[in-house]
């Protein structure tokens, strides 16, 4: 039996969730203190979002007692969760791009006058005192698709602040920000929690457990496995945790032996959507057996790049050749013809039709190529059996899943068939943009190690992350992007994370 | 169980269960009104089967929605709402009467010339839309209204030109018999041929007394060709994957606004086709003029929905259709029964139809327990 | 010439009320997410129970009252499909087309003996002028139902930028997740739009058979409610937008009838093709690449995450 504890901000015991046969949580507990920052660590899918959606009302558990300030509270919906005091910042942020950021954080909770009329001057003012008091920096009347990812997480925050939030849940933070707005997160943090706040982050990242909290509770498929004193604990205990067993923490790999050039462009200058320059005037070059990563914050200028790379939209000065043939300003199939292949950011929009099967996906660039058709006829088998040595090389599952829907697959799997038919296409460029995201850390590591191997084989790679790490462990040479431009690039092993993260900021290099 | 889940999974399951439920909602109405709901049924099966000439007439009415329906799920499939199937089958008309009036070749020349009049004006005028939604994106709704009533009012145009106009009606001449394709067509006007036909029972009733044409062997054709050509060829593939995501086509290399415009070019051809084979083969071998729309082209709409845009289905799906709204007729005349009674079964059937549209997923998620294997 | 002028403004303004009212519906319902095809069969009820109550009653407003309700109660079994079913909102909006006309015939045969057509209701909608004796204004003496009309546009536009109420209705049609996230009921907002769709659309059908012909015919309605989805489209989503759009496809129309009967021979079908060659040319030259609100037409899905 379970009492409530006015220490606590939360409580949360026993709680049990199931999605028809399946447990997405079974018998999990969560206690936060009141005036304290803590972390909920565990895989993808392991269930920590599912556990917050239970505290913030979308979801309903289907057992356990949830105590707020020492109060047994029953939360329905996301009303009873904010009027208790719990406020949520998504990882996909919640905002209506089209609305200004005031509009965004009054929705739901607007004054008005009599006739319904929002009151819009009233509502700036209290947000700026809020901005104000814990340093928040926005501007009220922008509009969402027009501000920095930053700033969008700190409206989230906002509309958090905005309803009397004492407990703050956010999930996954730190992962669309530069190093430097990690420490404005934080000072922001801890203003918070010196007010009497409360913090719980939802994390699968081990360095952001260790710079911001002061305990971590760690769920492994839906259940609880300890919780601990972050400062006792070291990142490879928590990552063992984390996963249920010993983890490698660095990648292994062998000095590269980098040859002739694939993929060079010169002077580039691409257009965003709003017509405004993205790229800059960028240069950079790809060697054979080489694996380039370019290290940056999301919005700098890599999504014009790999779009102008695809050819799916012109570039307005400048060239990108391959092994001498220049490729832009063509289409995506003479991009392809040329032996570029391409593992998109967004795997779902870009890389997949989710409604085509495995195996139709598996041949989605070469439909028309023998052996998988002839003179327009497709080959079914042949497309069957190609997936299947898909399948085993990469460790697709289920395995028997060649004639699903690939939107049946999760996340990891799907990445997986990706990759694998990108490198059997047997291209003499490999790009890969954000390859990890979503991923568990087995199948990071297979990623990684796809990559590696491809680089041993003499084909030229390049790396586009906006995880750090991934760039300084898996890349030969590091070429940091900022406002359009590679501000520098570095062999691998002679530049420490802070340059790098200076750099990605806009900071100048100093020696 | 899993045999269960798999049959309920089936979209003929739908099918039926929406079809079931479109007649028990009409039985309903109809002794809402006063009419004995299962005599009214079955007279409205009579109607349909009691004899060769009935069945007959069901199949060559439905001909033409088979094949707009095809039209229209051929667009679907390729992510396309087609709504100007109704103007591509007008303009199909048109073209099948001028070219049916104005040229007299044998029939061996006549009948490929008319009907690939109207399979090109359907296709062109299909491709209107596609080619608008491909290079200024826009919506192929929009531009498909108004597209189907230019062409209604094109088509009234034509009715009263001189060369076309038949003096004192509303309509134009007939084509000429050179182009027509009924079965036994010229033979069974001639007083032999009548007595001989007369002879026989089956066929005294059948293609002495309805327009028996060759529309419905071509309209089976057709669907087994479209059919091999979404699910077989290399175009097939790539049209149905611009039409599930285009994103992921185009970055694959499939070339999107091409895609497009074929997608509409043979949507439209396909109910360009339906036009010339109605125009051939049934009487009076012309068009009218028109006060609104007759409605071939959103009846095979109707007709693609219920057959889940399957172009297979769209056949029985069609038969479906034609026999209701020709049974109705006799619903009228011998129940006293509005026949806007088949209307409304038509509307509850493609109603349950978008209901149990949301069966097999729903299935799926009790089945699996709603997440995905990790 | 100034005769010809107010003829041309007055058919106008009549020939667009039916549209404006079906289109502002259409943008309610488009605006929280519910795509509504279906608004040529809600006109088509509105018409009938219009012209049918009107005639029982002996009053047009008691019959414009009944057709709004009667659009209402159709919109609910779209609003269920749509909204609690999850269904595909095309194929519901497409069967509402089908079933609407056809209880409408049914209705009407029920209740006049048999016939297709209702017998005209002893008082139309009032004109804004009352007998106007003016020969010089009779063109520009419109039925309440134009006023109406304008009145009810002005009113959506500012409901929808200016209240609390109308700012979560886009926010539900924007992005249903966030609006759920801030604890918006979703579904209740999405059935409410529809809902006022559906009266709309009613009352659009019965400003036909109450004001511009005295009773109910099968022809009525055929093809407004299309029209009224491309003013949606065409007007941006936006009730000013689908408003001039309204006016834009009732001024083509006023034009064919001003040049028919004028000096110009030009064949009547021609005549009446224009309204929808000048929409194509507009948009060709103008309206380029629209876009719906970013859920419209899609099942929102809770645990869709």
């Amino acid at each position: 039996m379970v009492t409530g504890n006015s220490d606590y901000a939360v409580q949360m015991h026993g709680i049990t969730k199931r999605f028809g046969a399946f447990y997405a949580l079974k018998d999990m507990s969560l206690d936060v203190k009141k005036g304290s920052i803590h972390s909920l660590l565990g895989e993808n899918g392991a269930g920590k979002s599912t556990l917050m959606n239970v505290l913030y009302g979308l979801y309903q558990a289907d057992e356990g007692e949830i105590f707020i300030n020492g109060k047994k509270v029953d939360i329905k919906n996301p009303n009873v969760a904010i009027a208790n005091g719990i406020g949520m910042v998504h990882q996909h942020f919640m905002l209506v791009e089209d609305f200004t950021v005031t509009q965004n954080i009054i929705l739901g909770n607007e004054t008005t006058s009599r006739a319904g009329i929002v009151d819009m001057k009233k509502a700036r003012k209290q947000i700026l005192d809020i901005v104000e008091k814990y340093g928040l920096a926005v501007d009220p009347d922008a509009k969402i698709c027009d501000i920095s990812v930053g700033m969008q997480q700190r409206v989230e925050i906002l509309k958090a602040l905005y309803r009397g939030a004492e407990l703050l849940i956010l999930d996954e933070p730190t992962a669309v920000l530069t190093p430097q707005e990690i420490e404005d997160l934080l000072s922001i943090m801890h203003n918070l929690i010196d007010d009497g706040k409360a913090i719980i982050i939802i994390t699968h990242k081990l360095k952001e457990i260790k710079a911001s909290s002061d305990t971590c509770t760690i769920i492994r498929r839906g259940e609880y496995i300890d919780t601990v004193p972050v400062e006792k604990v070291s990142g490879q205990e928590l990552a063992a945790l984390m996963v249920g067993h010993e983890v490698k923490l660095v990648v292994d790999k062998t000095p590269a032996k980098p040859g002739e050039t694939v993929l060079e462009i010169k002077d580039l200058v691409v257009k965003n959507e709003r017509k405004l320059e993205a790229v800059k005037g960028l240069n950079l070059t790809v060697h054979k057996g080489e694996i380039v990563g370019i290290a940056g914050i999301d919005g700098n200028g890599q999504k014009e790049l790999v779009e102008a790379i695809s050819s799916l939209v012109p570039a307005e000065k400048g060239s990108i050749t391959v092994c001498g043939k220049p490729i832009n300003n063509t289409n995506p199939r003479t991009v392809i013809d040329s032996g570029v292949s391409i593992i998109p950011e967004d795997r779902q929009k870009r890389g997949l039709v989710l409604d085509f099967t495995v195996n139709e996906n598996a041949v989605l660039e070469r439909c028309r190529k023998e052996p998988f058709s002839r003179k327009g006829i497709l080959n079914r088998k042949k497309m069957e059996e190609f997936t299947q040595t898909l399948i085993e090389a990469y460790d697709v599952r289920p395995d028997d899943c060649g004639s699903r829907r690939v939107g049946e697959l999760s996340g990891g799997n799907q990445q997986k068939v990706i990759i694998g038919r990108e490198v059997a296409m047997n291209p003499d460029i490999l790009i890969a943009v954000q390859p990890t995201r979503g991923l568990d850390v087995g199948a990071i590591e297979t990623v990684h190690k796809t990559l590696i191997r491809e680089r041993d084989k003499g084909k030229a790679v390049l790396l586009i992350s906006f995880e750090l790490d991934e760039v300084m462990n898996v890349s030969d040479t590091i070429a940091v992007i900022y406002d359009g431009k590679i501000q520098d690039t570095f062999r691998q092993g002679t530049v420490d994370e802070n340059t790098i993260g200076l750099l990605m900021a806009g900071g100048k290099n100093h020696g | 169980m899993d045999k269960a889940i798999k049959i309920l999974k089936k979209p003929l399951t739908m099918t039926l269960i929406a079809v079931f439920f479109g007649f028990i909602v009409a039985g309903i109405i109809l002794a809402a009104a006063g009419y004995p709901p299962v005599h009214s049924l079955s007279v409205l099966f009579d109607g349909v089967f009691s004899s060769p000439k009935h069945i007959s007439n069901v199949i060559i009415k439905s001909t033409p929605i088979i094949l707009t329906g095809i039209g229209v799920a051929f667009a679907f499939k390729t992510g396309l709402f087609n709504i100007g199937a109704e103007g591509q089958f007008i303009m199909g008309c048109v073209a099948s009467t001028v070219v049916g009036i104005l040229f007299d070749f044998p029939p061996v020349i006549q009948i490929p010339l008319v009907v690939l009049a109207g399979v090109a004006a359907g296709a062109l005028y299909g491709g209107i839309a596609g080619f608008l939604k491909a290079k200024f994106g826009i919506h192929e709704v929009l531009t498909s209204i108004m597209l189907n009533w230019i062409a209604l009012y094109f088509s009234n145009y034509i009715c009263t030109l001189n060369r076309f106009h038949k003096p004192d009606t509303i309509g134009t001449y007939p084509i000429n018999r050179s182009g027509y394709t009924m079965i036994l067509g010229n033979y069974k006007t001639t007083e032999a041929g009548k007595a001989a036909l007369a002879q026989n029972e089956f066929l005294r009733s059948t293609v002495l007394k309805t327009d028996v044409n060759v529309g419905i062997i071509i309209a089976v054709i057709l669907a087994v060709f479209i059919w091999f050509l979404l699910y077989k060829t290399a175009k097939g593939f790539e049209l149905r994957a611009v039409g599930f995501n285009k994103s992921a086509a185009e970055f694959s290399g499939i070339y999107v606004n091409r895609n497009i415009l074929h997608s509409m070019l043979i949507s439209g051809a396909i109910c360009g086709l339906a036009a010339s084979l109605y125009i051939t083969g049934n009487s009076p071998h012309g068009i009218a003029t028109l006060a609104a729309f007759e409605n071939t082209g959103f009846n095979g709409l109707s007709v693609c929905l219920i057959a889940a845009s399957s172009p297979i289905g769209c056949i029985f799906a069609g038969l479906l259709f034609g026999g209701l709204i020709y049974g109705g007729q006799s619903l009228q005349y011998e129940v006293g029964a509005p026949s806007e009674i088949i209307n409304i079964v038509i509307g509850v059937i493609v109603f349950f139809v978008a209901l149990t549209r949301i069966i097999p997923p729903l299935v799926d998620r009790f089945s699996k327990g709603g997440k995905k294997h990790a | 010439m100034l005769n010809s002028l107010m003829l041309f403004v007055g058919i106008t303004l009549m020939y667009s009320t039916p549209l404006v009212f079906a289109a502002l519906g259409g943008v309610v319902s488009e605006r929280s997410g519910v795509t509504n095809i279906g608004i040529e069969g809600m006109m088509t009820i509105g018409a009938v129970t219009g012209a049918t109550v009107g005639y029982y009653s002996g009053s047009a407003w008691v019959g414009f009252f009944a057709a709004g309700l009667a659009g209402g109660v159709i919109a609910l079994l779209h609003a269920f499909a749509s909204i609690t079913c999850k269904a595909d909102q095309t194929i519901s909006g497409i069967a509402i087309n089908l079933i609407g006309p056809g209880v409408a015939l049914f209705v009407c045969r029920l209740l006049f003996d048999g016939a297709t057509m209702s017998l005209p209701v002893p008082h139309k909608i009032p004109k804004v002028f009352g007998s106007l004796n003016s020969k010089a204004f009779q063109n520009l003496n419109v039925d309440v139902t134009v006023v109406i009309a304008f009145v009810l546009a002005v009113f959506i536009w500012f409901f929808l930028y200016k209240t609390k109420w109308g700012l979560h209705i886009r926010a539900v049609g924007e992005h249903p997740a966030a609006a759920d996230t801030m604890g918006l009921n979703v579904y209740k907002i999405r059935y409410i739009c529809v809902l006022v769709s559906g009266i709309l659309a009613g009352l659009g059908g019965a400003s036909m058979t109450l004001a511009i012909i005295p009773q109910f015919t099968p022809t009525a309605i055929s093809g407004q409610g299309f029209i009224a989805l491309a003013a949606v489209i065409f007007g941006k989503w936006t009730p000013h937008g689908a408003y001039a759009a309204c006016l834009l496809f009732g001024a083509a129309q006023a034009l064919t009838v001003t040049l028919g009967g004028g000096r110009f021979a030009v064949p009547s079908s021609i005549l009446a093709m224009l309204p929808y060659l000048i929409t194509i040319l507009i948009l060709i030259l103008f309206v380029g690449k629209s876009s719906a609100p970013k859920a419209s037409g899609q099942p929102y899905e809770k645990d869709a995450r």
